[in-house]
């Protein structure tokens, strides 16, 4: 059995360097990755990554590799590196601390993403709420110019590539990656149909690289260091290390790194401490409100993207909020649901429409106001929005609804005949 | 009234907009700079009717994104916005609590400002400080976590600033 504990890599500068001066980052090999980069071909960069099996760390875990190749092999010669930091999903802060702990890593990591693809200008589009992400981006991008880390003939080569920094304006939908495309455009984030993907149809037209602010803060190292050192982390499914966002009822909340596969109980009881004294691990939300309740008989299962599928969960944004014996499912579904309901973009009617009736449904059932059918009319819901719904969005919302009415069944049953639970009438209570 | 405050505020607008390249893919960076320099914190017609025109844009094509995003508003707003979460993580450690202290504290409800211009609170939802919850920000600085009894002491700070 491999022995788990944290293993920092992508945090290993986060609280110990300045992420205002360029020159902490540059004591740490910073940039050395790229300069590694410089030397080799933009195909040969792309298939280290290919190699490494780094997979992307925004929620679906598409493989880099190929996604960079895309756009290497496009017919467009204008090409564009969008980094998605527009971290929405709830429990999920991981995103954030690297932006503010390791600025310069993220950059890094776009420039020998546009080194390897042909592009010669990168956005990072950060949620509008994170200002203090976009000052030290915005202070690290004109650091890593005047040392010629970005701007005209990069470190003396002929490549040249900039970056600038873009402020969303509070829309989780937007980090959907064509809604994402279209607020860039100045225009509201409606989520596009794919195909065609940003790839060969991204940032006004043209093939586009769209990769999450951990995915990227991958890529030095793997390039300094080369694709096998980086497979001896993780899984064969999942190489690497992850971010993991602890929230909820733990002793310890907060960030860790370890290697994919971590199970899950070690994730709780030994990096967050397990719940405060004297309580019960009641459940895990796993992946951020879009994942699945798991239960506590389920903790043995190793957080990487595969094992999660298998058992129907997802590993998403790597987000693990944990809640005890005090908490109530159907009152925490209810917050998912409220949730969706209000992060809904509207273009679509299944989630339009499907989010609002499933909010109210579920006050049916926390009022106790009906009987099983309410539970079997949330599932036709969210089974019209799997298959109806225009983006990912509306098209996940079925699982944390499934994964709650299959494996806390009881709770909703007990709502349905004995009435609302004091956490549910204490809820209710805001209007907002 | 919106005239008056369109002539004493015209130079200064134009001068944020000429920093600014006439490109659709500018709008939502011009709406935040706009909307930094109203000293009421929100996008009046006049700013929209600015943006547009800058921008080469029908003003209903900037309503259409305008109306889109949560942090924009087409209302007065007051000095300090208080942005309070009710995502999953705050709702199970106490967001309710606390947004009902804010309210009684403030003497409004959420979406409202102080009569005094003062605050406006704003629910929203997950601001990724979940390590933090129940938590908020007020403008651009993060708080938590927060029990209903600390909201006073937290107030007090940003009404003392104004004195
Ligand atoms: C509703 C919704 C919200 C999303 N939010 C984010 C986000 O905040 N950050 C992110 O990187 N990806 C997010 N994604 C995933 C992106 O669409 C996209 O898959 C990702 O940015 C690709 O980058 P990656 O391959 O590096 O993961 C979201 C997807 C959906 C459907
Ligand atoms: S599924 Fe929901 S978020 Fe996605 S396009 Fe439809 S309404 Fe918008
Ligand atoms: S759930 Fe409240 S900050 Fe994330």
């Amino acid at each position: 059995m491999k022995a788990f504990a944290e293993r920092k890599i992508l945090l290993s500068n986060v609280g110990l360097i300045d992420p205002e001066r360029i020159d902490d980052y540059l004591e740490r090999g910073g940039y050395g990755g790229l300069r590694a980069a410089l030397e080799r071909t933009p195909a040969d960069v792309v298939e280290e990554l290919k190699e490494s099996g780094l997979r992307g760390r925004g929620g679906a875990g598409f493989p880099t590799g190929i996604k960079w190749e895309f756009v290497l092999k496009s017919r467009g010669k204008t090409r564009y590196v969008v980094c998605n930091a527009d971290e929405g999903e709830p429990g999920t802060f991981k995103d954030r601390v690297l932006m503010e702990g390791d600025p310069h890593r993220l950059i890094e990591g776009m420039a020998i993403c546009g080194y390897a693809v042909g592009a010669r200008r990168g956005f990072i589009y950060v949620r509008g709420e994170y200002a203090l992400s976009i000052r030290r981006l915005e202070r690290a991008i004109s650091q890593a110019r005047e040392r010629g880390f970005l701007g005209r003939g990069i470190l003396g080569s002929d490549f040249s590539f900039d970056i600038e920094v873009r402020a969303g304006a509070g829309a989780y939908v937007c980090g959907e990656e064509t809604a994402l495309l279209e607020s860039m455009e100045g225009k509201r984030g409606w989520p596009r149909i794919r195909p065609p993907f940003p790839a060969d149809h991204g940032f006004r037209g043209r093939p586009t690289v769209v990769n999450n602010v951990e995915t990227l803060a991958n890529v030095p190292e793997i390039v300094r260091r080369g694709a096998a050192w980086y497979r001896t982390l993780g899984t064969a499914d999942s190489p690497g290390t992850k971010l993991y966002p602890l929230s909820g009822a733990l002793t310890r909340t907060g960030l860790v790194e370890a290697e994919m596969g971590i199970p899950l109980r070690t994730l709780i009881f030994d990096l967050g401490g397990g719940p405060p004294e004297g309580r019960e691990l009641k459940g895990v939300l796993v992946g951020g409100a879009a994942g699945a309740f798991l239960a506590p008989d389920e903790l043995d299962i190793p957080m990487d993207f595969g094992s999660l599928r298998r058992i129907g969960a997802i590993l998403g944004s790597g987000a693990v909020l944990a809640f005890d014996d005090t908490a109530c499912v159907v009152d925490l579904l209810g917050s998912v649901l409220s949730f969706f309901a209000h992060e809904s973009c509207g273009q679509c009617t299944p989630c339009r429409v499907g989010t609002a009736v499933l909010v109210d449904l579920l006050a049916r059932v926390r009022s106790g106001n009906g009987d099983a059918s309410v539970l079997d009319a949330m599932r036709r819901v969210t089974e019209v929005m799997e298959v109806a719904s225009l983006c990912p969005l509306g098209q996940s919302v079925g699982l944390p609804v499934g994964t709650a009415l299959e494996k806390f069944r009881g709770e909703f049953e007990s709502h349905l005949k004995r009435g609302p639970c004091p956490r549910c009438e204490a809820a209710t209570e805001v209007h907002a | 009234m919106e005239g008056r405050i369109a002539m004493e505020h015209r130079p200064k607008r134009w001068e944020i907009l000429r920093r600014f390249p006439r490109r659709r893919d500018q709008l939502l960076p011009v709406l935040h700079a706009l909307q930094r320099a109203n000293p009421r914190n929100y996008l009046s017609p006049d700013d929209l009717r600015a943006a547009a025109e800058h921008l080469r844009l029908p003003l209903a094509a900037v309503y259409d994104a305008v109306t889109f995003y949560s942090m924009f508003s087409l209302v007065p707003r007051g000095r300090h916005i208080i942005r309070v979460c009710r995502s999953p993580t705050c709702h199970l450690l106490g967001a309710t609590p606390l947004i009902g202290a804010l309210e009684r504290e403030l003497g409004i409800r959420a979406g409202e400002t102080t009569p005094d211009g003062l605050f406006t609170l704003e629910v929203v939802s997950c601001l990724g400080l979940c390590d933090r919850a129940p938590a908020l920000m007020i403008d651009e600085e993060p708080f938590g976590p927060l029990s209903p009894g600390d909201v006073g002491a937290l107030l007090a700070r940003y009404r003392e600033v104004v004195r």
